[in-house]
């Protein structure tokens, strides 16, 4: 009843929060609003007895990603109220089009679609046995390190990549222009 | 006995909000008093010393003071973050105590209740989520301002909270890797009784994992903005950075904030490190609840005090440390912080996670079981560690001598970017 509630009130919150998000012209007010769209979902996924899952969502998304957003907001100084992303007739077009067709999906989904509370209370009650068992830790380190390793270290490797193409790309060129000079 | 459930714990819940926020908070007090007293004592001078006896009711003055001042709201300052900020500073660091275990549990009429306000299931994952979300308020601090140092102050400090934020997280991985669990009771449970059999001695994790301790340490520093790792402050480039702006009780809000996170940064590491609130060489105090209910030990009321007292003076005592630090160390320049931060405790404490995870597979290999031994082992190679990573932090100042120090200021100065 009470954990219905708390649901309720989380997925309120983040949808509220979105929309709070997508409407502001300060991008450093956007970004605040979406730390707490993210919060929302961190408690949408509390209630859904996934805990570890919530924290990694707060401690990566909340407290690194977005910071860095805010860094760089704040560094560049983008509070330029007046600006605006979409504009005249064809934005509009395009961005109303999108948001009819995304509506008209999740209409479906409510009014057609199964209901999937069962579903979600199976996959619940599942994930408590499994915590009682291992903790909550031990749910998704189990099969990340048993099952899915290889998928585990070829992850690694891209994100391996992508900092060195970041850090090559980022790289002052001086090597280049003492190579020419010589 | 078993744990209070119901209508009971929601009432316990309540009750041990109220009462360890207000700990809290007489702790801050104290703390901002004794900080000024230790600077005093190690600056020569007496300190306050003028309200009340040993100017203790100083703190109560400054309070007062900070409530009947101006609050001053700049021109260009963004109101609605503006007013936010203090308040993001001084939340984390506050709510952070709600996964702290503070002594063993208290046996009531009702059921025993234990002295933590949240036993969450995260454990310390809970602490670098909302330790985490502590460097929005001097992100936004700075940025709201509207104030070129405030704006340099909080830049900094986002950047530098970022930066450190990676190497404190991964500094409790060997905790992880040693106890299996990240729940703080059972991490304290564990060092009381880290034996296959009936515990005859604590087992703190101080001795198996000391490196680990000193990046946790190092990293909560940093996390805390004390000095030597004060760049968002910094008074003699930014004026005070990020609350340069702010007067009065939004003022205090910051000062309380740190404060606040200073002590709870004491707390995790007497947690995590230093055995909770277990009292060294006594057995009795090896109380535990485990999740079904059961209760191993014997609580009872005088135990839950004795070891309040326990907790309260390792973490003053850690305080004491930060203090210490704060008026011993000089600020960095801020590309060492950065250095230090990516280049160096980065590396550090990913090479010393390989390092612990490999020793304790050969542990485990050889079939120590956990214990006496099994700790021996680690505090070994930990003491080996230390000695390396002495040499390596040292880079030939101390040992080697002046001879090559006063040679080279030129060489030196390059060497130390290397940091």
């Amino acid at each position: 009843m009470i954990q219905d509630f708390l649901f309720q009130a989380f997925a309120a919150g983040s949808i509220l929060g979105a929309v709070i998000m997508v409407t502001r012209r300060n991008p450093v007010s956007a970004v605040i609003f979406l730390v707490g769209v993210f919060f929302a979902t961190s408690g949408m996924f509390l209630m859904l007895d996934a805990h570890y899952i919530a924290a990694i969502n707060v401690i990566l998304y909340g407290g690194a990603i977005m910071v860095l957003f805010l860094f760089v907001l704040m560094l560049l100084n983008l509070g330029h109220a007046d600006w605006r992303d979409l504009r005249g007739p064809v934005g509009g077009l395009i961005g109303g089009s999108i948001s009819i067709a995304f509506l008209g999906v999740l209409t479906r989904l409510f009014v057609g679609g199964t209901d999937a509370r069962p579903v979600v209370e199976l996959a619940g009650s599942a994930l408590r046995e499994a915590a009682a068992e291992q903790g909550v830790v031990g749910v998704v380190a189990r099969p990340l390190f048993t099952e899915y390793t290889i998928v585990l270290e070829v992850t690694g490797v891209l994100l391996l990549v992508s900092m060195v193409g970041t850090i090559l790309l980022a790289r002052r060129e001086r090597g280049v222009g003492e190579r020419e000079r010589t | 006995m078993n744990p209070v459930t119901g209508a009971a714990f929601a009432l316990a819940t309540v009750g041990k909000v109220m009462v360890f926020f207000t700990l809290l908070m007489l702790a801050v007090m104290l703390a901002t008093i004794f900080e000024r007293k230790v600077c005093g004592f190690m600056q020569d001078r007496s300190g306050p010393n003028r309200v009340g006896p040993w100017g203790l009711l100083q703190v109560i003055a400054d309070g007062l003071k900070n409530l009947l001042k101006e609050e001053t709201m700049p021109a260009q300052a963004v109101r609605p973050f503006f007013l936010l900020a203090p308040v993001l500073g001084i939340l984390p660091a506050t709510i952070l105590f709600a996964v702290i275990p503070f002594a063993s549990p208290l046996p009531t009429q009702w059921g025993l209740v234990e002295m933590i306000v949240a036993d969450v299931p995260i454990g310390f994952l809970y602490v670098l989520a909302i330790g985490s979300i502590g460097v929005y308020g001097v992100a936004m601090g700075g940025w709201a301002s509207g104030s070129k140092y405030s704006l340099l102050g909080g830049l900094r400090g986002s950047a530098q909270m970022v930066s450190y934020e990676v190497a404190l997280a991964l500094s409790l991985v060997p905790l992880i890797l040693l106890t299996g669990d990240v729940r703080a009771p059972e991490i304290v449970s564990m060092q009381q009784t880290f034996t296959a059999g009936p515990a005859t001695y604590a087992t703190w994790f101080v001795f198996p994992l000391l490196i680990g301790l000193f990046f946790f340490f190092v990293s909560g520093l940093a996390e805390t903005n004390r000095l030597p790792f004060d760049m968002p402050e910094a008074e003699a480039e930014l004026i005070t950075g990020y609350h340069t702006e702010y007067s009065a009780m939004k003022f205090s809000m910051f000062m309380i904030g740190e404060f606040a996170h200073v002590i709870t940064v004491a707390a995790l590491v007497t947690v995590f490190f230093l055995g909770g609130w277990d009292i060294p060489f006594w057995q009795g105090d090896n109380i535990r609840v485990l999740s079904d209910g059961t209760v191993i030990g014997e609580p009872t009321w005088w135990k839950t005090l004795l070891t309040l007292g326990a907790f309260g003076v390792k973490t003053s005592l850690l305080v004491l440390v930060f203090v210490w630090i704060r008026w011993t160390l000089p600020r960095f320049r801020y590309d060492q912080l950065m250095d230090l931060g990516w280049k160096f405790m980065l590396e550090a404490v990913t090479v010393y996670i390989l390092v612990i995870a490999f020793v304790i597979l050969g542990i485990e290999a050889v079939g120590i079981p956990a214990g006496g031994w099994y700790a021996f082992v680690l505090f070994l190679v930990n003491l080996a560690l230390a000695g390396a990573l002495f040499f390596a932090m040292d880079r030939g100042k101390l040992i080697r001598g002046g001879a090559k120090g006063v040679k080279s200021a030129g060489g030196d100065a390059a060497e130390g970017r290397e940091g």
